[in-house]
């Protein structure tokens, strides 16, 4: 490889925001100031730095953190350092939305514009951003979803500087202010189920536990007083399907928790613990399960998960269990393993708040992950949106560092492992499994063709384990009650609790978590119902299904939602109310795979600006040849994209065409 | 031409279109289909590269799968049942040409036309608004000139530019879904650029998006007619190497060198003086 750069210089700032992650340059040769004695030797520099491409990534976020763009003198001078050819980064560089190669101003606004927002008048609110600060791109640009569902409509602000500052705002008004800094509610606000008497009464924090000792079952319950605080409909709607299918409330070593009994297990400490403190996490039970899987060891571990019936939360339902046991038993060294917490998906947030709640539980179950797959790193790739759930994460990880819960030989079991944190830079695609290997390891976000399967041929060409967040954190879970009372929650084929991403027209938005087998009627009964006449729910976000209004009665697992020809996706139950328009809401799922297409493939790349063509004919006149148009493209997209994306752009609207009957002679509008 | 050869592979047992046929290991079902006699249609797909199967043209029916395969990189697995012109087939190519008929200018495109007759492919359905990706042809060297409204985003002069032949690294994917195009850093102009001129690029572009300069000159002019072109391969006089040339001429005039792709030392691949540097062959002083 000869690099060739051009003049481009980078500025002190640019250069001072590179160094800082990848050090000063040893020599002329990485990029620093030429010596007489630099040009007598080739030192080792260019080929050490070339192994570092995975670095590219968060050196553009270095940069683009600090002076708020990346000019040329700055991808020249990451370039230099990590001998990268110039053409290569741009086009890593050009792939990231929030990543920008033209100047604007340090500070950017994102207006959430999508599904859950626009229910709540977020087209409104960009309008009004763009009269007072003019056309998208210098100040202000229009969003797709911030994960930010429960306060819709949202926005985000992003000031890059020294260091770079957040400010999250929602609900947000037409003509309101956009203040510097903003007090963002707690993240128990996001959970209704937290907080039964009104989002402002905190739930004790239930007595500390002194010694959470392996198998000592002392972890309390703290939703054990939530039950009987749920409202009597709530309380029988759910209870009367699921309890009698969980068998014994009280189990052995298990201090009393069941999900069965309507209690929250994945959100059992939202709101309890202090995210930020471990002794907070292991006085609730924190790390018993790591201490059970060092008992098991990890063949035991896999067989856990394995009999647990657990299946995939980010939306595919692969059995974990087995994915687990194909990466464990490859030959190739070393293993890796991916939280793939780039939760992208319009109407989700479910990640979000486990990882700004408990962030210690997804550590805690990376590690076990860790260890059943043989893996001694572990990537935690994050959605750039989340800015409090990573200082969050990154706060656990440095505390379980100190604490000798991450690095070598871990609570003395000589089992080493640690993660590593990266950051998205707002791109969708990036949440494909195979995409996400491309993006951490510096290059496009691509999807990768399959096969080879991550199992195989993963991160860095090595096997590889792919989890979502919310997969990962049942995990302890299962280790602490053990596979058998893991399963009998919920239904034989979909086992335990799920979070679901309750927003749109609906009372009380936000993360719920119920035991597989509840209905979408139940849930909605949870979320206090919609507000106003209820027209229609999307399950599965943008590339899920519509249900009409008298379809409530879906029961909520994989196989029930598949065998109504719906999805349950990541968990998103966008709630419609006749106020909503059907039609730009279609719009608004097909721009948003417009702007999310990585581009690679035909039949997504094209396919997906055709839909939302035809989509805005039909919007302002019924035509039967664009119907059959968007069916024929929509077919093809499905065939022949090469990743998940194209392949269910259309779903949702074939299913608005036809179970709601837009733009058919059902529609009466 | 001599052939490399191969150490001998195993045959695997597959069905193609209802007849069961053996194929070596490690095949991919465009290898198995061809052998087959099968007609595939290929964009993306270079018998000199590792195709990146992005055009999805070549997609086939793989029974028990949930959508189709790309054909030029799916490997023959023992069992497998092959569909290659089901209707579900059929119609991906249809579509997949349609969509790309109507956003790219496929006229120098070889066998487009015919495949669109064959599939019954209307580009014009999706209206007259429809998008495309035109632009004005770059101009910035005398060597080669990028159009990229011609441009399906096949990514094999990105391929050819990078690791698997000329590791010059000038060129790579800018931006995202429609709006990517094929770009030097920050879009500079070739010249500016780690371009070394080579032209391999040119050699692998499957629609005409990059073409010589002269040869876009004559397209221009109305004079380029390969019917009346002659080609006649040889051997480079520049250096010791020994790669083939093949000149194109027409009227008595060299107009184009390319290189055999079966060729062990090219594989279809020149360098800057192979590929250009002809023109003091017809350089006769007018005056005798």
């Amino acid at each position: 490889m000869d690099l060739r750069f051009r003049d481009a210089e980078p500025t002190a700032e640019e250069r001072a925001a590179v160094d800082a992650l990848l050090g000063a340059p040893s020599s002329a040769w990485d990029g620093g100031d030429r010596t007489e004695f630099d040009l007598r030797f080739a030192t080792q520099a260019p080929r050490v730095a070339r192994d570092r491409r995975d670095l590219l990534l968060p050196a553009l976020h270095a940069v683009n953190d600090r002076v708020g763009w990346i000019s040329e003198g700055a991808l020249d001078y990451i370039c230099r350092r990590l001998t990268i050819p110039p053409a290569e980064a741009y086009s890593v560089a050009t792939f990231y939305s929030l990543f920008s190669v033209k100047p604007r101003q340090a500070r950017v606004l994102h207006v959430c514009t999508d599904l859950a927002c626009a229910a709540k008048g977020a087209e409104a609110v960009r309008r009004d951003v763009e009269e007072r600060f003019g056309p998208p791109g210098v100040s202000w640009q229009p969003s797709p979803c911030l994960g930010l569902c429960e306060r819709a409509p949202a926005a985000l602000a992003i000031e890059a500087g020294d260091p770079p500052t957040n400010a999250v705002y929602g609900p947000c008004a037409v003509g309101q202010e956009w203040p510097a800094t903003t007090e963002e509610p707690p993240v128990e606000a996001a959970v209704p189920q937290a907080q039964p008497h009104g989002p402002a009464t905190p739930r004790p924090v239930p007595a500390a536990v002194s010694s959470p000792a392996p198998g000592s079952g002392s972890a309390p319950a703290p939703g054990s007083t939530l039950g009987s605080d749920l409202g009597p409909a709530e309380g029988s709607s759910l209870g009367s399907g699921t309890i009698s299918q969980t068998g014994p409330d009280v189990l052995p070593g298990d201090g009393g928790r069941s999900p069965g009994s309507g209690e929250l297990v994945l959100l059992r400490r939202i709101g309890v613990v202090d995210p930020l403190s471990l002794d907070d996490y292991r006085a609730t039970g924190g790390y018993t399960g790591l201490r059970r899987a060092f008992e098991l060891g990890p063949t035991g571990v896999i067989r856990e998960v394995l009999e647990s019936g657990l299946v995939g939360r980010g939306g595919a339902a692969f059995p974990t269990g087995r994915k687990w046991e194909a990466t464990a038993r490859q030959l190739d060294r070393p293993h890796y393993l991916v939280c793939n917490a780039d939760e992208s998906e319009p109407g989700t947030f479910k990640d979000r708040v486990l990882m700004e709640g408990d962030p210690f539980a997804l550590i805690e179950a990376m590690t076990i992950a860790g260890y059943a797959n043989g893996c001694t790193l572990g990537y935690l790739y994050i959605r750039g949106e989340y800015p409090r759930a990573l200082k969050r994460l990154e706060n656990a990880i440095t505390v379980a560092r100190s604490r000798g819960l991450l690095g070598d030989d871990i609570l003395g079991q000589g089992f080493s492992f640690d993660i590593e944190i990266r950051r998205g830079a707002g791109a969708y695609i990036c949440g494909e499994e195979t995409a996400i290997f491309n993006s951490i390891e510096g290059f496009r976000g691509e999807p990768r063709t399959k096969p080879p399967f991550p199992v195989e041929k993963g991160l860095f060409g090595k096997p590889t384990v792919v989890n979502n967040v919310e997969t990962l954190v049942n995990v302890p879970h299962i280790l602490e009650m053990g596979a058998a009372a893991y399963a009998a929650v919920g239904t034989s084929s979909s086992t335990g609790t799920k979070l679901f991403c309750v927003s749109g027209t609906v009372e009380r938005p936000g993360i719920y978590e119920v035991p597989f087998g509840a209905s979408l009627r139940d849930l909605l009964d949870l979320a206090g119902g919609a507000t106003g006449e209820l027209r229609a729910v999307l399950l599965g976000g943008a590339a899920g299904a519509f249900v009409r209004a008298d379809e409530l009665d879906i029961p909520l697992t994989f196989e029930g939602t598949r065998a109504a020809g719906a999805t349950l996706g990541s968990g998103v139950v966008l709630v419609l109310n006749d106020t909503v328009e059907l039609p730009g809401v279609l719009l608004r799922i097909a721009e948003f795979f417009r702007d999310e297409s990585c581009g690679q493939c035909v039949p997504c790349r094209v396919g997906t600006v055709r839909q939302e063509e035809a989509l805005h004919r039909l919007s302002k006149r019924r035509s039967e040849g664009d119907l059959l148009l968007l069916r024929e493209v929509g077919q093809a997209m499905r065939d022949a994209s090469i990743c998940g994306l194209g392949q269910t752009a259309w779903n949702a609207v074939e299913s608005a065409i036809d179970r709601l009957g837009v733009f058919t002679a059902k529609e009466s509008s | 031409m001599s052939v490399p050869l191969r150490p001998p592979r195993r045959l695997i047992e597959i069905t193609v279109d209802g007849e069961a046929m053996r194929v070596p290991e490690g095949d991919t079902l465009l290898d198995a289909c061809q052998s087959a006699g099968k007609d595939i249609p290929t964009l993306c797909y270079g018998d000199t590269l590792n195709p990146k199967n992005a055009c999805r043209v070549c997609v086939v029916e793989v029974e028990g799968a949930r959508t189709l395969a790309p054909a030029c990189s799916r490997k023959a697995e023992p069992g497998m049942v092959v569909k290659t012109d089901s209707d579900r087939a059929r119609h991906s190519r249809k579509v997949v040409l349609e969509l790309l008929g109507s956003s790219v200018d496929l006229s120098t495109t070889p066998n487009a036309k015919e495949w669109m007759a064959e599939y019954g492919a209307d580009p014009a359905r999706f209206g007259e608004d429809a998008a495309t990706v035109a632009e004005p042809p770059k101009v910035d060297n005398d060597l080669y000139v990028r159009d990229y409204a011609k441009c399906i985003l096949c990514y094999k002069c990105v391929d050819a530019c990078g690791e698997q032949w000329q590791n010059s690294f000038a060129i790579s994917v800018a931006g995202r879904g429609f709006d990517a195009t094929i770009s030097t850093e920050f879009d500079a102009p070739l010249t500016d650029s780690a371009c070394v001129f080579c032209g391999n690029c040119v050699e692998v572009c499957p629609t005409g998006a990059l073409s010589f300069k002269n040869e876009f000159d004559m397209r221009e002019a109305g004079t380029w007619d390969e019917e009346r072109q002659t080609q006649t391969t040889t051997i480079c006089s520049y250096c010791g190497v020994g790669c083939n040339l093949t000149l194109h001429v027409q009227d008595n005039t060299i107009v184009k060198v390319t290189s055999p792709h079966d060729n062990p030392v090219t594989h279809g691949n020149l360098c800057i003086k192979g590929r250009f540097g002809f023109q003091h062959v017809q350089n006769v002083a007018s005056d005798g």
